[in-house]
């Protein structure tokens, strides 16, 4: 499933479109505390957290995550929105819980 | 590229939401020479834990960026209070970072082990009081 089939799918929003929206989704991955996320993340993940802020992004880029899931509803500030469009960043946002969101990527990436 | 190059960034203190620009322009600078994937994904994660704990800990400090073909040396200097206990600081999940940095989903206790599994080479430099200085090296070849 590519970044944009994910925003087109209903399981989340695109709030930010990114530069790489054709980019292959490799993993759902789960995880708000950034220093494990840092050192964790897969490359090329639909990274699914509640922690939404400026580092969020830089975290996102730097780890080479194909997208951010913001779930529960939660939203960027205005200046990290801004951010997220300077850098390419692609963000999509939904309110459902983090399991439950990663594990409708997980069964539509299985179904193919 | 056929010789090495130079990158430094002055890393300014207590600004989170400018923490990062180093690392990504580092990032950005090793894709346009074309470097692999896989190399600039870990100097890019070691470089950012770097210049976060620069941050948190430090009152910022001065990085600098050797490249290399053959290798990527990160030099992470600051004037900070220096790590009592290196050993003890190296162990996941051991941290110092205060609430408010808690609170940006920071301070789990992962820079520094970070920093040493995504490098080849790892060096401390330490001195109470006086500062830190820490060397990376990401292998290319």
């Amino acid at each position: 499933m590519t970044v944009r089939e994910l925003a087109e799918s209903g399981i989340a929003a695109a709030i930010c479109e990114g530069d790489r929206m054709e980019r292959e989704i490799t993993v759902p991955f789960c995880c708000d505390l950034l220093s494990i996320a840092m050192g964790k993340a897969p490359e090329g993940c639909a990274w699914v957290t509640v922690m939404a802020n400026m580092n969020t992004l830089a975290v996102a880029s730097l780890a080479d995550a194909a997208c951010i899931v913001l779930a529960e509803g939660v939203h960027l500030d205005a200046a990290a929105l801004q951010k997220a469009a300077q850098q390419g960043i692609t963000v999509l946002g939904t309110e459902q819980p983090v399991f439950e969101t990663a594990l409708a990527i997980y069964e539509r990436m299985k179904a193919g | 590229m056929a010789e090495a190059i130079t990158l430094k960034y002055e890393v300014s203190p207590d600004d989170f939401t400018r923490a990062g620009e180093a690392s990504s322009d580092v990032k950005n600078k090793l894709k346009q020479l074309g470097f692999q994937p896989a190399v600039v994904r870990k100097v890019s994660i070691a470089l950012y834990e770097g210049e976060i704990n620069m941050v948190i800990h430090a009152r910022g400090g001065v990085i600098t960026v050797e490249v290399s073909p053959d290798f990527i040396r990160m030099e992470l200097a600051d004037v900070g209070p220096g790590i009592p206990d290196i050993e003890l600081a190296m162990k996941e999940g051991y941290s110092t970072a205060p609430d408010e940095i808690r609170s940006l989903g920071f301070g789990a206790g992962m820079g520094l082990s970070n920093m040493k599994k995504y490098t080849d080479k790892m060096d401390i430099q330490t001195e109470l009081g006086v500062g830190t200085t820490i060397t990376m090296v990401v292998n290319v070849t």
